[in-house]
């Protein structure tokens, strides 16, 4: 076997303010997998929401915590993995209710999880509320 | 010396910006830069500040727009019913191809006005809307 992984990480703290950073990180990822700019910005797209809803949901928006995010490129697949160590949360409920339901309720929430699904080939997460949670999320470099 | 808040503040506006004018009876909010989680908020506060103070027909021209995430999305989401209860509506404008592919994928074209330039959004508001 000749894979060859690559591995790069980034640790920021869980701030909003990072999501800028977090997204020239994965962008730059992206475009060394081969990714087309319009892949590789939807790549960072799923990447933001993922990250942003641990700042708001997993740590409640205190920007005292840290956030990981792993990406590891082999010759199949690029993967992210978003570390935190905050309050997990299961964002499945909402995924549900479709987008018209959601302006009716005047809803501004939801659609992060339904972003990174639509983007990515493979989404799980496992949850340890309070210890670890990882949300592992698989976009196949050739498709078919 | 400026204080943590207002640096705070002044990092979100140089990463986004909203400019107001009007086309008549028409309020034309003009958003710039990255309209992710970090400056939604500063955009709902905006827009609820427009709505609050009359002001329900509304174009956002995103020509400016370079990015934005599922927080930006919702603020748009948020207000719409409360506006077309009102008889007013939220209509975008402008969208440059790589922004609307996030609005594409929530099927937003079906539920909002969406239009290549502001003068055509602006014209909608002078017809009755089509259904």
């Amino acid at each position: 076997m000749d894979a060859f992984e690559r591995s790069f990480t980034l640790h920021v703290p869980s701030s909003t303010e990072n999501l800028a950073m977090i997204r020239d990180f994965v962008a730059s990822i992206g475009a060394k997998a081969g990714f087309d700019e319009n892949e590789a910005a939807r790549i960072t797209l799923a990447v933001d929401e993922a990250c942003a809803n641990v700042i708001e949901h997993a740590y409640s928006s205190e920007d005292t915590h840290a956030v990981t995010i792993r990406a590891t490129l082999d010759n199949k697949d690029l993967v992210f993995d978003i570390i935190d160590n905050g309050r997990g949360f299961v964002a499945g409920d909402m995924a549900q209710v479709d987008v018209e339901e959601l302006i009716r309720q005047r809803k501004s929430g939801g659609l992060g999880l339904r972003l990174i699904r639509a983007v990515m080939d493979e989404v799980n997460y496992q949850i340890t509320p309070g210890e670890k949670n990882e949300l592992h999320m698989v976009k196949r470099l050739h498709r078919g | 010396m400026k204080r943590a808040s207002e640096e705070k503040r002044d990092r979100v506006t140089q990463s986004f910006q909203v400019a107001i004018s009007d086309i008549g009876a028409v309020r034309v909010m003009s958003i710039e830069g990255y309209l992710d989680a970090h400056t939604a908020p500063s955009f709902e506060s905006s827009i609820e500040n427009e709505i609050r103070s009359g002001k329900i027909r509304l174009v956002v021209d995103c020509a400016r727009l370079t990015y934005i995430s599922s927080a930006g999305l919702g603020v748009f989401m948020s207000f719409l019913e409360e506006v077309r209860e009102q008889g007013g509506d939220i209509k975008l404008a402008a969208i440059t191809p790589k922004v609307f592919q996030v609005f594409d994928v929530l099927g937003f074209p079906k539920l909002f006005d969406i239009t290549p330039a502001v003068k055509e959004a602006v014209e909608q508001f002078n017809r009755p809307r089509e259904s």
